[in-house]
């Protein structure tokens, strides 16, 4: 599949560097799926869907600022939606993450609310003026916002959240957010692990697949089409929260 | 069923279906599941002296024949790696280092530094610029580059030819002169294509390397001319992506063949392929040594 061309029709500012872009077609992903945006001239990046025609970015290096110079009738090539996204379970589920991994989250919360399911959820941001999509959460169900600078409810990292919530109550859990968020919080609802899928991250070249690039440690799983949603029992063991390899296939810190 | 094992290029392998450099060898862990889904050996990704984070993307696109890639030799150099080739070898199959440098005494350097079961020179990226094609066209540096690295190394050296090129059978005579144990044949073909609603070309570097079912018939010749000359083994490359494709490579004189696009499918290749060729083995009740350049004994 070559990429396929599509129009910006709209674009808005959700927090300081992160921006929703609606595209001129719905591609009909799943939540959790990503969608390979090719930048021309610069670079192609994964991005993931926070709602059917709409991606969610935060500039964070030179080919998402790109992306953020493109106004309303830019064009970008689009492959995808690629990946395994969310699978919705149960009939309570919760919502988890943070940052811009709230996009998907609130994308698949209003498909689950859709189909009768009950949803809350528990997000964290590093402080007011990060918090994007509060609307579309508290639309859902209860939802509990922690911010690292307490400059909105509960001060502290979101795992601060988790002791306002009885994690048993809910069918399945879903996380999406900076690695060590979710690290954190896996690490601390270890025995919910199998009921948890979560949302991930890792450096793609060839989202087909075949590079190698994006393979997790010791499975050697690929997570550009086995992931990026995998179950959180798999990544505690795994490299998930230890480390990361980069572009050139080395291994480097985790960050956020 | 009648046996896959084989002896070629210098290693025992336990089939002659490998994965081929560049898909999946990245880390030492997708390669050990390479291995452990039944390849009979497995190829890392290129290495370098020095890390590299590789082209712009798109680095892939797909076309209508088969797949344009230039990831443009991402690696963390050799320093970085021999970690991935240790874990590697848990998937207990041959593992083989494929190598890059731009001259002589530099991939003389990585293989000296790097321990492997055996390496393979990559003389044929075609969108790498001071590597790969770039040397790998003219054959006094084939030659060159094989006889430093077999002085360098205590292991068998295997050397990947590009089939951008007028005459690739000068190219493997070069490398047998330089003391090769095998050949590769082959690497991926230019090419590019460009976004017609822009005018952009679609790679990140423009041009890339062809692979998947196009070039399989441009390999199968490859294969046979150079098996037709030659007196080292040739492990054939190119668009297999099924059990009558690695017959129908065979048959042209190679000893063994790589996998590579056909990865898209997922590991079952390996097994889908070794099995179908076992089958066919039986049924047509032949070795696969008698396979092997039953092409060439046709002619009339």
């Amino acid at each position: 599949m070559r990429p396929i061309n599509c129009i910006i029709e709209e674009v808005r500012s959700e927090a300081p560097l992160i921006r929703t872009f609606w595209l001129d077609r719905n591609l009909d992903p799943a939540p959790g799926q990503y969608v390979m945006v090719w930048i021309r001239g610069v670079d192609e990046i994964p991005m993931s869907f926070s709602g059917p025609d709409t991606i969610t970015v935060q500039s964070v290096g030179e080919a998402s600022a790109a992306l953020f110079s493109l106004g309303r009738g830019s064009s970008v090539g689009l492959r995808g939606p690629l990946g395994n996204g969310f699978i919705l379970r149960g009939k309570r589920i919760l919502l988890m993450g943070g940052g811009v991994g709230a996009a998907p989250l609130a994308f698949l919360g209003e498909q689950a609310k859709g189909a009768g399911m009950r949803v809350a959820s528990l997000l964290g941001f590093r402080s007011k003026e990060d918090l994007i999509f509060r609307d579309r959460f508290e639309a859902l169900g209860d939802t509990i916002i922690t911010t690292d600078d307490g400059s909105l409810g509960i001060p502290g990292r979101a795992a601060a959240g988790l002791k306002e919530l009885d994690l048993f109550d809910y069918d399945q859990i879903y996380l999406c957010g900076p690695e060590m968020m979710m690290w954190d919080i896996i690490s601390r609802t270890r025995e919910h692990a199998k009921k948890t899928q979560a949302c991930i991250n890792r450096y793609f070249k060839c989202a087909a697949g075949i590079c190698g690039s994006c393979c997790l440690d010791p499975e050697g799983v690929r997570v550009c089409v086995e992931g990026p949603v995998l179950m959180a029992d798999r990544l505690a063991e795994s490299e998930f929260g230890r480390y990361r390899r980069g572009p050139t296939g080395g291994k480097g810190p985790c960050r956020g | 069923m009648p046996s896959l094992f084989i002896h070629a290029g210098g290693l025992h392998l336990n089939n002659p279906v490998l994965l081929a450099a560049g898909i999946l060898g990245t880390t030492g862990a997708s390669l050990c599941r390479a291995a452990r889904a039944g390849a009979g050996g497995v190829v890392t990704k290129s290495v370098g002296s020095v890390p590299r984070e590789g082209h712009p993307g798109p680095n892939v696109v797909h076309v209508e024949c088969g797949l344009l890639n230039a990831m443009g030799l991402p690696n963390p150099s050799y320093k970085d790696f021999q970690d991935e080739i240790d874990t590697a070898r848990a998937g207990g199959v041959p593992v083989i280092a494929s190598i890059f440098g731009s001259f002589a005494a530099e991939f003389a350097q990585i293989a000296r530094s790097l321990k492997a079961d055996a390496f393979e020179l990559n003389l044929s990226c075609p969108h790498a610029e001071k590597y790969g094609s770039e040397l790998g066209r003219y054959p006094d540096l084939v030659e060159s580059v094989t006889g430093a690295v077999k002085a360098a190394a205590n292991v068998p050296v295997w050397v990947k030819l590009t089939p951008n090129t007028a005459d690739i059978l000068e190219l493997g005579l070069a490398a047998q002169r330089g003391g090769a144990d095998a050949i590769v044949a082959i690497n991926t073909l230019k090419a590019m294509a460009i976004d017609i609603e822009t005018g952009y070309p679609i790679l990140g570097n423009r041009f890339g390397g062809l692979s998947g079912p196009a070039i399989k018939p441009v390999a199968v010749r490859c294969v046979y001319e150079l098996a037709g000359r030659l007196e080292i083994p040739v492990i054939g490359v190119g668009g297999v992506s099924s059990w009558e494709d690695a017959v129908e490579m065979i048959m042209a004189g190679a000893s063994a063949v790589q996998v590579g696009t056909a990865l898209l499918r997922g590991y079952g290749i390996f097994e889908e392929i070794t099995t179908g060729l076992s089958r066919y083995l039986e049924r047509k009740s032949l070795t696969l040594e008698e396979l092997c350049g039953l092409a060439r004994r046709r002619r009339s």
